[in-house]
């Protein structure tokens, strides 16, 4: 398997097409990034509506 | 054959399923991770340059996966919103509605990326075509299925308006997918198929294929981890959810 590079700046410059390429590549994971995160808000505001409603037992 | 029969109606229960999809989550965000590694270092590092569109092809690698997932997704929800309208079947209109979002932000990536690589290769952002159009209808659904169950305020009656819609909505999916076939687009026909096989480059194929893999594994984690949330937030009035919930709260 041999590394389709020569070097760093080859790989980020893309030949040329570098905004295309890591603009889609980018976007990607912070849009999945940004669902993970969404997540754990829902789970975070979950866990605090509970507590809010069990406050007095607690 | 001492074979023990499953049944699976044991998991259609709430309750069950909220344990079992907990267990599951690691395991298929952990398979996601290391499927996307692979993938993205065969596809970025490894694979070979496209003689006709140069560098910017590798774009596939994103754009396919998420095209791919954006239908897959879509017939999974209304698959599992058919299963909850027939059988009234609480859980399965849960997971239609969790995989909804996911859905959504696998469409609008699909465009995303096809505008980032339709620009250097067609010389345009967008074009009202066939392919582009009815991946663009597909977004509007899955946004109409969740403000329309966002909208109705008693759960089971949002589950049943949302599920009509996202029945009615299959039609687009065979749209899509057989429109570069049907019409004259400037989308570019299938370059893998069942009949003909492919007829790309292996270590292109094999990339793209890993990370189709990838973001399936990573479907199924948020999927089941955002049902695990809907299922608590719902049957919150219920015993069983008080040591899951307490088990959220921050230490």
């Amino acid at each position: 398997m041999n590394l389709y590079w020569d070097s760093w700046s080859e790989f980020l410059a893309m030949g040329g097409y570098g905004l295309y390429v890591w603009g889609s590549f980018g976007v990607t994971f912070l849009v999945l990034a940004g669902e993970v995160l969404t997540l754990r808000a829902r789970q975070r505001a979950l866990a605090r509506d509970n507590e809010e409603a069990n406050g007095d037992d607690l | 054959m001492g074979a023990q029969r499953i049944n699976w109606f044991h998991f259609a229960a709430p309750q069950r399923f909220h344990s079992l999809a907990g267990r599951a989550v690691p395991w298929f965000a952990a398979l996601a991770g290391v499927l996307c590694a692979v993938g993205l270092f065969m596809g970025l590092a490894v694979a070979p340059t496209d003689y006709k569109q140069g560098e910017a092809y590798r774009i596939i690698f994103v754009h396919v996966p998420t095209a791919w997932m954006s239908m897959l997704l879509y017939l999974a929800m209304a698959f599992w919103a058919a299963i909850g309208l027939i059988f009234n079947a609480r859980l399965a209109s849960m997971l239609a509605i969790a995989i909804a979002p996911s859905g959504a932000l696998m469409t609008f990536l699909a465009l995303w990326t096809g505008a980032l690589w339709g620009k250097p290769t067609w010389g345009t952002w967008w074009v009202w075509d066939a392919r582009l159009t009815s991946e663009l209808i597909l977004l509007f659904l899955y946004v109409g299925v969740l403000s329309l169950h966002a909208a109705i305020e008693d759960p089971r009656r949002a589950d049943r308006a949302a599920a009509l819609l996202a029945i009615v909505g299959v039609v687009n999916v065979p749209i899509i997918y057989f429109s570069v076939r049907w019409w004259n687009t400037l989308h570019q026909g299938a370059s893998i198929s069942i009949s003909k096989g492919s007829t790309i480059d292996p270590v292109m194929l094999n990339s793209m294929l890993v990370m189709t893999l990838a973001f399936w594994m990573y479907a199924f984690a948020v999927v089941f981890a955002r049902v695990r949330s809907i299922i608590l937030e719902r049957e919150r009035g219920s015993a069983w959810t008080r040591p899951h919930l307490r088990a959220l709260e921050p230490a």
